[in-house]
């Protein structure tokens, strides 16, 4: 089982992404649970979202995640808010909307693994909007591969519906740009 | 009124009454202590008393006059207070 | 056996899809966090034509459940839910139905009570509910809510029960948590559900006079009934149950074991927490522990028996409550030990209270309630007053 944290802002869908890559596991016949940290959510305010996905074992637990094996950063602003990144396993991987480059973001954080994506930029270009989630999807599949992305195609047609295919073309480019190591 | 001797196991599921309007049977005149009195000879037939008692328990004769069922006449003494030719007055129930 | 289709769903959404293939007639609800995506799924279903019933957007709950009482008498399938301040709100209602035998179906996201406000889930509200008379029962997981949303129609409507019945599926941690459940053939629940007739309904061709007022020459009488007939739904509900589980291969009971084969010790949890429980016991029994879980599944009427057999072998129960009855303990555990009295005078029972207002419950708390309740037995034999613990909570006391 994969357990991932899912750090952003109200109105940054921290909470639905989560959502869309449970609906994406189950499409590929995995067991997942998305959980978003619960409250009346405000924008701006920071959230949090779990998820969890399992090749195998039904999910049981129905808790917190709290030493994630995936941490996605929709916000670069929220490293500096508390502990997002010490709870993250120590072979965890950590993927962060930043504008910084990948080396320079490297050297700030020390976690095991790594992706780095400019979602800000490809969101703002591609959707016209400044919403990272569905941007930031492409790098989070390339860093673990814990869907197949043309398995978020579905979820994200049925949650966006005309919408959808700026969405898929954001996580696409995302997948594309975002650098690993 | 019925009901005083049933068991639990008498009830209809939800203690649902199943004999419409048996409210009917429940005597409501052995409340009364006074009782409407009537003097017709000055009763112009308005209906004023039909009308208001709460009770509902005035009801219109064959001639047109207006007389108190005592069954169910509780003895409120309001047909008399509304009567407009003071037709109406309440007098005391006797013991028997 | 049918198999359905595997999805993803929302513990709200799966309680909606639920009403909607049980063919509900009216929905009257009132929104409130954290039930709140379940009347908006109805809603929409309702708007959408995929749901052809009457959705009343009624003022509050007390409303909400007024309405329920109405149209259930008039003999329609009737469904509301709420969570928290609103089961509070209509808590006066609640008495209606059950004392009229009208079988309106509820779900309840369970969430603490004010004040301090919070939406978060415990089980205040639910224990404030103890002795409405409606049937209630708790689910686990998302197919639960599903599953048992299904059959407290059969079980409400049931000729022989006719109680108002409520499934409890806990604020958040099910209903707003999406995860894989199987969703059966449409058709399938259809056929599991049939079309009901109440013995008496608001009919003009047959008139009736429904909530009649009791005096107490009668009023007695009436709660002797109600009583005997609510305790006489036992044997009901265990046969929907059986009856579930032939058509859809899930299995249902009063009281649920998990790893309970030569456990001297056990947990007991209802709700959401409960698999995370599993989760301990298997670490516990990994570690040569004796422990068990046990679930309870059916909240009222309360299983007796199905509880007695369950504990049997045990030396040791260890209740977790999440709502605390001030001045007496956690109320589930005050309830065990009145129901284990004089039955089995060597078994110990050592109450938590946990989960309080969305306190996280983690695997590790429920392995620390087993190991520290060992301790308080011993203290309990030295003679010792053994208060309720609630699990995790602060001590402070520096300033």
């Amino acid at each position: 089982m994969i357990e991932i944290c899912i750090y952003g802002r109200g109105g940054q869908g921290a909470v639905t992404l989560a959502e869309l890559v449970a609906h994406a596991a189950i499409s590929e016949g995995k067991h997942a649970q998305s959980m978003p940290s619960f409250g009346p959510e405000r924008r701006g305010a920071p959230v949090l979202a779990f998820l969890r996905v399992s090749e195998t074992e039904r999910i049981k637990i129905r808790a917190e995640v709290t030493e994630p094996d995936v941490l996605i950063v929709l916000d670069p602003g929220l490293l500096q808010v508390g502990d997002v990144v010490s709870r993250l396993k120590k072979d965890g991987t950590a993927v962060i909307n930043t504008m910084k480059s990948h080396d320079e973001m490297k050297s700030e954080l020390s976690v095991n693994k790594l992706a780095t994506v400019d979602a800000m930029s490809i969101a703002r270009a591609v959707l016209g909007l400044p919403i990272v989630n569905t941007t930031m999807l492409g790098a989070m599949i390339k860093a673990t591969g814990i869907v197949k992305l043309e398995s978020l195609e579905a979820p994200l047609e049925e949650r966006f519906g005309k919408v959808a295919t700026k969405n898929i073309e954001a996580m696409k480019e995302a997948y594309a740009g975002a650098v690993v190591s | 009124m019925g009901g005083e001797g049933l068991g639990w196991k008498d009830l209809e599921i939800g203690f649902v009454v199943t004999e419409p309007g048996n409210a009917s049977s429940y005597k409501t005149g052995d409340w009364r202590s006074e009782r409407p009195i009537r003097e017709n000879e000055r009763c112009i037939k308005c209906g004023l008393c039909y009308i208001y008692c709460p009770e509902a328990c005035i009801h219109e004769d064959e001639e047109g006059y207006f007389e108190a069922d005592l069954y169910y006449c509780k003895g409120c003494g309001i047909c008399a207070h509304e009567c407009p030719r003071s037709v109406i007055s309440m007098v005391e129930e006797k013991e028997e | 056996m049918t198999k359905g289709k595997i999805v993803g769903l929302e513990g709200s959404f799966a309680v909606a899809e639920a009403v909607r293939m049980a063919n509900t007639d009216v929905i009257a609800a009132y929104p409130i966090t954290p039930q709140t995506h379940i009347v908006e799924r109805l809603s929409e279903m309702v708007a959408d034509g995929d749901l052809d019933a009457d959705f009343i957007c009624v003022e509050s709950e007390h409303s909400a459940m007024s309405a329920c009482v109405g149209a259930s008498a008039a003999g329609a399938r009737v469904f509301t839910c709420s969570a928290g301040q609103g089961l509070e709100l209509m808590h006066e209602v609640l008495y209606i139905p059950s004392s009229m035998r009208l079988p309106v179906v509820a779900v309840a996201a369970n969430r603490a009570l004010s004040a301090p406000l919070s939406v978060w889930c415990d089980h205040s509200d639910v224990m404030a509910l103890r002795d409405i008379s409606w049937i209630q029962m708790f689910a686990e997981n998302n197919q639960q809510a599903f599953d048992l949303t299904t059959c407290a129609y059969r079980i409400a409507e049931d000729k022989d029960v006719l109680f108002p019945t409520m499934v409890h599926i806990d604020g958040f941690y099910l209903s707003h948590v999406i995860e894989d459940m199987v969703l059966p053939e449409e058709e399938e629940v259809a056929g599991f559900i049939p079309d009901y007739e109440h013995p008496f309904v608001l009919d003009p061709d047959k008139p009736v006079s429904m909530g009649c007022y009791g005096p107490p020459f009668i009023y007695p009488e009436t709660k002797k009934a109600q009583e005997v007939a609510f305790d006489n739904t036992r044997s009901k509900i265990q046969a929907i149950w059986d009856e579930f589980g032939e058509i859809f291969g899930r299995h249902y009971s009063p009281v649920e074991s998990y790893k309970m084969d030569g456990a001297r010790i056990a947990l007991l949890t209802m709700g959401s927490c409960s698999e995370t429980a599993m989760l301990a016991v298997d670490e516990l029994r990994e570690a040569g522990v004796d422990v068990g879980l046990i679930r309870l599944r059916l909240w009222r009427p309360f299983p007796f028996n199905e509880l007695r057999e369950a504990v049997k072998e045990l030396d040791l129960l260890v209740v977790l409550d999440r709502a605390i009855s001030f001045g007496m303990g956690g109320p589930v555990c005050s309830e065990l030990k009145s129901a284990l009295y004089n039955k089995r005078e060597e078994l110990k029972i050592v109450g938590f209270i946990g989960g309080l207002g969305g306190r996280d419950i983690q695997i590790s708390e429920f392995k620390y309630m087993v190991t520290q309740a060992q301790e308080k037995v011993k203290a309990i034999e030295r003679g010792e007053e053994v208060e309720t613990e609630i699990i995790g909570v602060r001590e402070g006391g520096g300033r």
